[in-house]
């Protein structure tokens, strides 16, 4: 521990170098952003600082030989049910630092997981299933406000001709839309591949806070605008380039919080975009400051939609709280024509540990909850439920929108897509991968060439396991699916988390 | 023809592909060996450099080009321009090691063998079934083998 501080030594990871096969090309060296890596001129060969490492596996990916091992750091506390190492070292380093505990993506503790605990019907015998290889399967989607009723006139020659006006509706190929993640929490190269991607799949990608820079206006017709309590970015033309809007009221990773982007990421393009100084900190306050009840709320619901002349629906988004429900309720009543909700396990760009790990609850319950609520107050065609934060597969999915999701949100599975390996150092703007970061050195990693086909490529993937999944339920339309509880069973749960959940024991 | 042309805004600068085209030609085909015993011991060495200045990073070697100064240059007829491929072609037997294709070449794309009076060009691994090794082993599509008016 020669010149470092006592508690160096307990770091996270180790570097095992495999001597037999490394060849010192330092490969390893050039793609560590944290300089875990380093060549020993004294002794002519690629060492390395254990204690620097954050477990991001590039250099593992990278290493031309595969020489290199990281691993969790062998060492162990003493066994203590309560003092888990995480928390021991937690209080070591604000010892240290007598600062807030900042972490990235979605929380990694162990918050129970309802789709583990939730599993699929399929047809035997009494119903059919279906081949979604030769039979058509209906996957598209239309998230916007559906009327309570239709009408229908007749024209001249008899034919009955639809009297209701419809609501304007996001048409997505699959039910499924890149969440959102700024431009400047992520840099430009993903930006433009989420945008290509999502073009070329017929969905939708989510700005983020961070406003739309002018090239990817031309992807407006697969973009969904926000406009969050920084109102970073936001102007007419803004409000005016994409398919939807969408009003961020709370982030699943940090409910009740703000965001702050550093003033290191924002560099040119991001101050531009933003409408923020060169380097200054761009800050978003925890609430908006204009919303501070649903009557609030329902104001800049209508002033979006008198901004963009009301051609496209307003989503309103928010955390997955205690009271989700009747929030939500409130929301569908001041006019939103979407409710996205993130739920407790949702990824995020920098959020002080503590909130990301205590607070909110799973999007499982939240979901539930809400379509229920929306349901039992007969409003529930009045908006279409998106939800966000952790869905990892495409059974996920599909759980989902049994439980009553219109569409879920997708963002950390994109982000694993091109590279990223949950290491949770997004808020350091040192990505290896090149996704968390602007530096011009790491952001190249991102080549939007390979980053689009990848996204694609996912989303084209789940597409096919969501058609399977349906054919085998006997549907052959997502619409079948929407709200269809008695699709699902419980494995394990008890009666209160069965009830919310809406969904019977397996068995039954 | 279809040339290996860089793309020096996604270049991650890891030389990866250095380490590709020394493997591609080396007797033993296999990076370990050829990165610790041919290279030193016969001199093995990349066709490809990649040169770096601040945040951009760009991968060269021999453009073959349609009029190639080093084929004007070269006072043995060790380099050629090989008519049906469109490939500047080397033939390592008639160098004499006069240096006068590395003064010529406006890209600085050849390089002298570190042991032998000889020089180090891009051959496009012509004779390997995959393609250019450096295309084939670039992590980030910033190398690509195209036709380009
Ligand atoms: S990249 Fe692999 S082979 Fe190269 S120096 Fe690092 S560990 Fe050794
Ligand atoms: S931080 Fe990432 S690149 Fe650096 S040594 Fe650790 S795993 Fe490798
Ligand atoms: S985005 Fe980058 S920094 Fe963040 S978890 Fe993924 S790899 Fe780590
Ligand atoms: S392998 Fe590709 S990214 Fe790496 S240095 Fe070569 S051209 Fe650049």
């Amino acid at each position: 521990m020669l010149f470092q501080p006592i508690n160096r030594n307990y770091h996270d990871f180790s570097i095992v170098r495999d001597k037999d096969l490394c060849i010192n090309c330092k490969v390893c060296v050039r793609q560590c952003s944290y300089e875990a890596h380093y060549w020993d001129e004294t002794r002519k060969k690629v060492m390395h600082d254990n204690s620097k490492c954050v477990g991001c596996h590039r250099c593992e990916a990278l290493c031309p030989t595969a020489a290199l091992l990281i691993q969790k750091k062998r060492s162990d506390f003493k066994d203590n049910a309560l003092w888990r190492p995480e928390f021991i070292k937690y209080i070591y380093k604000q010892a240290d630092t007598g600062g807030v505990l900042l972490t990235g993506m979605g929380s990694p503790v162990n918050i129970p997981i309802y789709w583990d605990k939730l599993l699929l019907d399929a047809s035997q015998v009494t119903n059919p299933s279906i081949d979604p290889l030769r039979e058509p399967m209906e996957l598209k989607t239309f998230l916007g406000s559906k009327p309570s009723k239709l009408e229908f006139s007749k024209t001249k020659d008899g034919s009955p001709k639809l009297k209701t006006k419809l609501a304007p509706q996001i048409e997505l190929n699959y039910p499924l839309m890149f969440s959102a993640m700024s431009f400047g929490s992520i840099n430009f190269n993903l930006h433009i591949a989420m945008a290509r991607a999502a073009t070329e799949l017929g969905i939708c990608y989510n700005t983020g806070e961070g406003g739309l820079h002018k090239s990817l206006y031309k992807y407006g017709k697969n973009t969904i605008v926000q406009v969050a309590s920084g109102r970073f970015g936001v102007h007419r033309d803004f409000l005016n380039a994409g398919a939807g809007i969408e009003i961020k009221v709370g982030q699943g990773a940090k409910p009740g919080i703000g965001g702050h982007l550093p003033g290191e990421k924002i560099n040119e393009m991001v101050s531009e975009t933003r409408m923020v100084p060169l380097g200054s900190d761009a800050i978003s306050p925890a609430p908006h400051h204009d919303i501070y009840s649903i009557e609030d709320l329902h104001q800049l619901i209508f002033a979006l939609k008198e901004a963009s002349e009301y051609r496209v629906p307003v989503s309103v988004k928010i955390a997955a709280v205690h009271n989700v429900a009747a929030i939500a309720s409130g929301i569908v009543r001041a006019g939103a024509d979407i409710v996205a909700i993130d739920g407790v396990r949702g990824g995020t760009g920098a959020a002080p540990g503590m909130i990301r790990d205590n607070v909110g609850i799973p999007i499982e319950l939240a979901l539930a909850a809400v379509d229920q609520r929306l349901r039992d107050e007969g409003i529930r065609n009045r908006a279409s439920v998106v939800a966000a934060g952790g869905m990892r597969c495409s059974a996920d999915v599909v759980k989902a929108i049994a439980l009553g999701a219109d569409a879920c949100y997708i963002a950390t599975s994109a982000l694993l897509a091109v590279g990223c390996t949950l290491c949770a150092k997004c808020y350091t703007g040192k990505c290896p991968w090149g996704i968390a970061t602007n530096d011009a050195r790491l952001a190249k990693r991102q080549n939007p060439d390979v980053a689009a086909k990848k996204m694609v490529n996912l989303v084209h993937a789940w597409g096919h396991e969501i058609e399977e999944m349906l054919g085998g339920m006997g549907l052959n339309s997502i619409e079948s699916l929407r709200g269809n509880r008695d699709k699902l069973r419980a494995v394990g749960l008890m009666d209160t988390e069965m009830d919310i959940l809406g969904v019977k024991h397996a068995g039954r | 023809m279809k040339r290996v042309y860089p793309n020096k805004d996604f270049c991650i600068g890891c030389h990866i592909c250095e380490l590709a085209c020394l493997t591609a030609h080396s007797k033993s085909k296999d990076l370990i060996l050829a990165y610790t015993v041919e290279r030193n011991e016969e001199g093995l060495s990349s066709c490809k450099h990649v040169h770096e200045g601040g945040p951009t990073c760009v991968a060269l070697s021999c453009r073959h080009c349609d009029e190639p100064s080093c084929v004007a240059a070269c006072i043995s007829g060790a380099l050629q321009k090989d008519p049906e491929s469109g490939r500047t072609i080397y033939d390592r037997e008639k160098c004499v090691g006069c240096w006068s294709c590395l003064m010529a070449c406006p890209f600085g794309a050849i390089a002298r063998h570190p042991l032998e009076n000889k020089i180090v060009k891009c051959d496009l691994c012509h004779d390997r079934p995959g393609g250019p090794a450096c295309v084939a082993a670039c992590p980030n599509m910033a190398l690509k083998q195209e036709e380009r008016s």
